[in-house]
């Protein structure tokens, strides 16, 4: 293995202003989202049908809040309500009193697992998509190789002894068991790699350099600022990720430690069936997200297209 | 490491900055390794160890409470290929898969298209359809099982209107494949759109203008430019399909609630492989049969990748 090669793969883009990265980079991460390059505008024909489009990707949420709002014996009627009704409240203080389901609970946990995993992935990743864009050392090719190859891996298949391994730490049951497995994202350093390559200068490390600041150091005060638009993007889409994630902690939590899609699926798999309960907690699972993907919807997309363009 | 004997540094540098540079050169030297390793650690101990522990465990009697009974070699593996439950469970998986990732990309594509034209508001048009896959898988199991319900539910009144008889849609092959495919569309059409849309925006835009020119009309421009400047990318999009529907698993689960949901109906009509894989560990108690599901499965998915890989570049080097 050769060192001089080692830099080869990516070609540094040189950017002449120290000061102009951030803003300009930003822009290229979300160009994807904004811009509509077609050639044609678009008829009234592919207006009418994205409308529609949306109006079914909208749909069953609407019919979510229009169940959660209902009587339990406006959801067993015929025809089935189409209005939002005025007991959202009501069920959704129903969740929260529920015994065999801690919903409040669950709802904490939720934002501790994907939160604690949100923040490990983004300074995990940012820390060696950096240094496997600007740094020079032995092996960098072959091991970022092995990154990109640990996102083909299904490793979910791994679920048997990874199950036995939580036995074997003492962690059966608890929170840390559905959190340690997604500590990390192959995704993760991948995408930081390709954001620090082009957006931080080499200039910039080298200054830092002969100031005598160590590599960490330079890492956390000069670097990681750089990266942040790329943090945050990658940041979202991993907290929605963890949020939404069922199969881990459906069989590794046990019911004091439910996640919020676990504590739902114990909702509506019971022996009982109260659909207005279930929907309420529906909404409430669903609801944090929704709001956050209003909110980012923008970078988020970016993001989203930005990973399918490496592909 | 070695540096660190004063007798060999002692004449390459003055003492005084000696031990300063020897730091320096200690921290380019082992930051790389120290930033990268965190990854390649929890990677390595949640990741590839239980994937490729599932092998060994594979080949033993082994049991969820009373652990290693014993070597099996590949008994496990003959004892599969005659599961007439697993060959089931393979069916259904593999069903749904076309059942529901044919139209997908059918659909994908045309979103893609409309969405590439000069849209007023285009960010808003591609948040509206991505909206389902910011949706939990559980939540969209939840919501539409309650609409494919029999008596109440909205799909059985709406087709009631066309006068169709109201469909118990659990009770047959048929209707639950169809059942948990649109769920399964619903949640991931908008996001293989987009990923579509982005390679569409990549195609340069001359090409188009070129064929214009040559008097190309639109169905014309898009079998002969679009799909095959596309291909990669609905490749690769197939393959995550792949990938995602060989381990389905929540929507059948709670499309069936109660007692047995991991059956996947009264004679496993919609039980997929992942769930037989669960049912076989955590029901049937059987850790070293559960693995032997996980391993095959695995294997399946790393054929059809390795082909696909191939198909690439086969596609590549035509170009």
């Amino acid at each position: 293995m050769t060192q001089i090669q080692l830099s080869a793969p990516v070609p540094p883009v040189a950017v002449p202003v120290v000061e102009a990265p951030s803003p300009r980079r930003r822009r290229s991460l979300a160009r994807l989202a904004a811009q509509s390059s077609g050639a044609t505008p678009a008829s009234k024909l592919v207006y009418l049908c994205l409308a529609i489009s949306v109006l079914l990707s909208a749909g069953p949420l609407y019919y979510m809040v229009v169940m959660a709002s209902r009587p339990n014996s406006d959801i067993t009627s015929v025809p089935p309500p189409l209005t939002p009704g005025d007991q959202l409240g009501t069920n959704i203080s129903r969740v929260f009193a529920n015994q065999d389901v801690i919903f409040g609970q669950a709802m904490v946990n939720s934002v501790l697992v994907a939160g604690v995993a949100t923040i490990s992935v983004v300074v995990l990743s940012a820390l060696a998509g950096f240094a496997f864009a600007k740094l020079r050392f032995r092996g960098r090719n072959a091991l970022l190789l092995i990154v990109i190859g640990t996102m083909m891996v299904p490793v979910q298949l791994g679920l048997v002894p990874l199950y036995m391994l939580m036995g074997k730490l003492g962690l059966a049951g608890t929170l840390p068991s559905a959190l340690l497995p997604f500590l990390v994202s192959g995704f993760g350093v991948f995408m930081m790699r390709q954001y620090a390559a082009q957006a931080i200068p080499n200039e910039l490390i080298e200054a830092a350099r002969v100031d005598g600041a160590s590599t960490f150091r330079i890492f956390f005060s000069v670097v990681f600022p750089i990266l942040r638009p790329a943090a945050a993007v990658l940041g979202l889409l991993t907290f929605m990720e963890r949020w939404n994630d069922f199969l881990w902690p459906y069989l590794t939590l046990d019911a004091e430690h439910p996640t919020v899609q676990v504590a739902l699926s114990r909702l509506s798999g019971g022996y009982y069936t109260d659909q207005a309960l279930v929907m309420a907690g529906t909404l409430l699972g669903t609801l944090p997200l929704v709001i956050v993907f209003i909110v980012f919807g923008r970078q988020i997309i970016g993001g989203i297209m930005q990973g399918g363009v490496k592909g | 490491m070695t540096t660190t004997t004063p007798e060999k540094v002692a004449g390459a540098a003055p003492p005084a900055t000696g031990w300063r540079q020897r730091l320096r050169r200690a921290d380019t030297r082992l930051s790389p390794y120290a930033m990268v390793s965190p990854f390649f650690i929890l990677f390595a101990v949640f990741g590839l160890f239980p994937l490729v522990y599932t092998a060994w465990v594979s080949t033993h009697d082994w049991s969820l409470l009373a652990g290693d009974q014993g070597w099996l070699g590949l008994g496990n593996y003959r004892e599969l290929m005659q599961d007439k439950d697993f060959w089931n469970a393979m069916l259904n998986t593999f069903g749904m898969f076309v059942v529901a990732t044919i139209p997908q990309l059918v659909l994908a594509m045309v979103l893609a298209q409309m969405l590439n034209s000069r849209l007023r508001g285009a960010t808003w048009w591609r948040m509206g359809i991505l909206l389902p896959n910011v949706t939990s898988v559980a939540a969209v199991g939840i919501i539409f099982t309650m609409m494919f319900s029999r008596d109440f539910g909205l799909f059985n009144w709406i087709l009631g209107h066309l006068g169709v008889d109201p469909i118990a849609w659990q009770d047959h092959r048929w209707s639950s494949w169809l059942a948990i495919s649109t769920m399964v569309d619903w949640r991931w059409t908008g996001y293989n759109a987009l990923i579509l849309l982005a390679a569409l925006q990549s195609v340069p835009t001359e090409i188009y203008e070129a064929a214009r020119i040559d008097g190309a009309n639109g169905w014309r421009t898009f079998w002969s430019i679009t799909v095959p400047m596309l291909r990669p990318t609905l490749i690769f999009v197939s393959v995550v399909a792949t990938i995602g529907g060989t381990q389905l698993f929540t929507e059948p689960l709670l499309f069936n609630p109660g007692a047995n949901s991991i059956g996947g109906g009264t004679t496993g009509q919609f039980q997929t492989a992942a769930m037989y894989l669960i049912q076989q560990a955590f029901t049937g108690q059987r850790f070293g049969y559960a693995a032997t599901i996980a391993w095959v499965l695995f294997l399946f998915i790393a054929v059809f990748s390795a082909v696909n890989v191939l198909l690439l570049r086969r596609i590549r080097s035509a170009e």
